[in-house]
């Protein structure tokens, strides 16, 4: 048989089955490229191996659609380690070297700040993955960020935490105020001492502790000692552990504690203090209340916990993943709206539309933050060893603020006496 | 007791018991870089895998994370053993043992941070101990076991530690090695061979201090690299090779920083630390307790 004709019998067999690159339905044009530094190894991993699995799954989801644009989704992603002086030779890369036609931030502020420079002076748009009033100095117009942390995020993030403290009868008059000593707790602290004084609390202690701190015994004596009525704290996860531990052990006793500490929504660290988080308040991004009912969390979360269990990330995927997944499906969706990626195009229908998303409807202010914050000011209760399965049911942490999501009353004092 | 005597007192007491954890942790460092002039600055990085070996155990066999460290603790110096000999016979033997020494051991702290991440994933682990929640409390004194436990640990191995190296032949020809290998070829004893054993031993101690890590707080696989400028500052501020000094060292330092957390703000507590460092180094550099 001649080889011209074989070659076109099995060409024409690949068409057949849908293999062939020109068979029908498929589509034809290059991909989509959407590029991103993420923290894969290093400090912040935990949430970076979250994120890009949300964002596989939306990519996944995409493409079974038939893409973007009749293009399907390519996810290009580099490891910046956790180091932020990676990032901007990462994004150099993915614009000038793999073409990417679109960024998205890795996730955390201390990622997102060495970033913006780069999509600035590229008039890139930039979906930005958890950070905390990271667009404060640079004033981008093409910046998005999917944290909900609300307008003046300094401030806004941690106003619910300071409602709740108000309305504990007798009316606190006292805070201690206690923060890692990075931007994050810079940043969340100074939006505390904003609200204590709007709520006229007296601020008996305001201290910061170094990232590496082991023991936090000292610092918890010292803040038990003030008397304070409430106890504010802005922590990193192994710190979060530490100083439930450490007010435990001192024997705290106050009205209310709590306060911007990441780690209390990770599965590992849910199932490492068990029953000691009864009473503490603390922001979530997602509970599974009967008040939160979002469209598409629950399909998101079916695909996601089966997989991150095998990946070794965090298992209940409460935290960052359905925002990662909302913040590449409001990304998508002004692509296929505005028929490209034309980045003043994409920005301006960013800036104009609001988004449903699996984390809710979304509608961004004139700085890329949040119109209106929507952070979860929650209260464990109940819990009871060190189960992660029982986070998976509604009654265990109980919404206070904002009211719209409102499902539960604060209990106070702290310790709870159950505990 | 009054509240500032009850808060001092508890602060001393937590300086103790946080020193005990780093004694244990920079006992390797202390036989490796003190003793034997190794750079062994992946110690850091054996400590954390010892702590997810014992979070293995723990998950499979039930096994308390103490009872874990010591039954890993043989195949850790097996592993130091190894270590020993590979860099022996590239760096040690040609007398490259300095700058390539230090990276050929910053490459295995990065090798095994990678295989954690492989092997254990990033998110954070944690083991659970029947003490983990326990406090002993007499009176204003409140002592948690999970601290408690660890410096018995600690204590226990330093002293048995000691005691071996002062005790045995071996323990004797490590403490010389360093100083004159051969005097101790003269004896008919391989510096080598001793060398290859005194790592192994350091790493083994590895094994323990990773089953006091977890159960101090959880850990994740790129925690290591925060530990390497302490352990250092233990071995050094002790007296580089003398055990009991690095337990001296690491509660002076323990009590330095919980003191100032406690009185002047956590900010502080690394910059006293590291001051009193600076200090032992400019006016006793052989450290504090050096023979």
């Amino acid at each position: 048989m001649p080889r011209s004709s074989h070659r076109r019998q099995i060409l024409g067999l690949m068409a057949g089955l849908g293999i062939a690159p020109f068979a029908r339905g498929q589509p034809t044009r290059r991909p989509l490229k959407i590029g991103m530094g993420m923290g894969l190894t290093g400090s912040v991993a935990a949430n970076g191996k979250a994120a890009l699995l949300a964002m596989q799954i939306w990519a996944e989801d995409v493409n079974a659609r038939g893409g973007l644009l009749n293009r399907q989704v390519k996810l290009v992603y580099y490891d910046d380690q956790s180091n932020g002086s990676l990032v901007p030779g990462i994004y150099t890369k993915l614009l000038d070297v793999d073409k990417v036609d679109l960024i998205v931030s890795g996730y955390g502020t201390n990622f997102i700040a060495p970033a913006l420079p780069v999509a600035m002076r590229r008039r890139m748009v930039l979906m930005s993955l958890f950070g905390t009033n990271s667009n404060a100095q640079f004033k981008y117009d093409r910046y998005f960020e999917i944290k909900p942390n609300g307008a003046d995020p300094a401030v806004d993030l941690t106003a619910g935490f300071f409602d709740v403290v108000a309305s504990a009868k007798p009316r606190p008059t006292s805070i201690a105020l206690v923060g890692v000593d990075n931007e994050y707790g810079a940043m969340v602290l100074q939006g505390a001492r904003a609200n204590a004084r709007k709520h006229g609390f007296k601020v008996v202690y305001d201290k910061t502790y170094p990232p590496n701190t082991t023991n936090f015994s000292p610092m918890l004596g010292s803040v038990a000692a003030t008397a304070p009525d409430a106890v504010f704290v802005a922590s990193f996860p192994p710190d979060t552990v530490g100083i439930v531990r450490a007010a435990h052990e001192v024997n705290l006793r106050t009205t209310v504690f709590g306060g911007g500490m990441v780690g209390l929504q990770y599965a590992a660290v849910k199932q490492q203090l068990g029953n000691l988080m009864n009473g503490l308040v603390s922001p979530e991004m997602y509970v599974p209340e009967p008040t939160l009912s979002f469209k598409g969390i629950e399909a998101f979360l079916s695909k996601y916990q089966p997989r991150a269990e095998k990946l070794g990330v965090d298992p209940l995927g409460y935290y960052v993943p359905p925002f990662a997944y909302a913040m590449m499906e409001i990304l998508g969706q002004a692509v296929e709206k505005t028929g490209g990626t034309d980045q003043k195009m994409l920005a301006d229908y960013i800036h104009a539309t609001r988004f449903d998303t699996v984390v809710g409807s979304v509608k961004f202010g004139a700085n890329g933050e949040w119109e209106k914050g929507r952070t979860l000011w929650s209260q464990y209760h109940s819990v009871q060893g060190n189960s992660i399965d029982q986070f998976k049911r509604a009654g265990r942490v109980h919404i206070l603020a904002p009211a719209e999501f409102k499902s539960g009353d604060l209990r106070y004092p702290y310790p709870p006496s159950v505990s | 007791m009054d509240d500032t005597l009850s808060l001092t007192v508890n602060t001393l007491f937590a300086g103790i018991m946080l020193g005990g954890f780093f004694a244990a942790t920079a006992l390797g460092v202390t036989i490796a870089f003190g003793m034997l002039n190794i750079v062994n600055i992946a110690h850091p990085a054996f400590v954390l895998l010892g702590a997810y070996l014992a979070i293995l155990l723990n998950r499979w066999l039930s096994m308390d994370p103490f009872v874990a460290g010591l039954a890993l603790a043989p195949l850790f110096f097996l592993a130091g053993y190894a270590v020993y000999r590979i860099y022996y016979l590239c760096f040690e033997r040609s007398g490259q043992d300095a700058l390539r020494g230090l990276v050929f051991f910053f490459g295995l702290l990065f090798l095994i941070e990678a295989f954690l991440i492989v092997a254990f994933g990033v998110d954070y682990q944690s083991v659970h101990a029947s003490y983990t929640d326990e406090i002993l409390r007499w009176g204003s004194l409140a002592v948690p076991l999970r601290i408690l436990v660890p410096f018995g640990v600690s204590l226990a191995m330093i002293v048995l530690l000691r005691q071996f190296l002062k005790r045995t032949f071996f323990g004797r020809a490590v403490m010389a090695v360093a100083q004159d290998p051969v005097a101790l070829r003269l004896m008919g004893t391989s510096p080598t061979g001793i060398k290859s054993c005194a790592l192994g031993l350091a790493t083994a101690t590895a094994a323990i201090s990773g089953a006091m890590l977890v159960v101090i707080q959880p850990i994740q696989p790129a925690l290591g690299r925060e530990y390497i400028g302490m352990v250092f500052a233990v071995c050094i501020l002790g007296g580089m090779g003398s055990l009991y000094g690095a337990l001296a060292g690491a509660v002076i330092l323990g009590i330095a920083e919980t003191t100032t957390a406690t009185f002047f703000g956590p900010s502080w507590a690394p910059a006293t630390a590291f001051g009193l460092l600076v200090l032992t180094l400019a006016f006793r550099p052989s450290g504090l307790f050096s023979r």
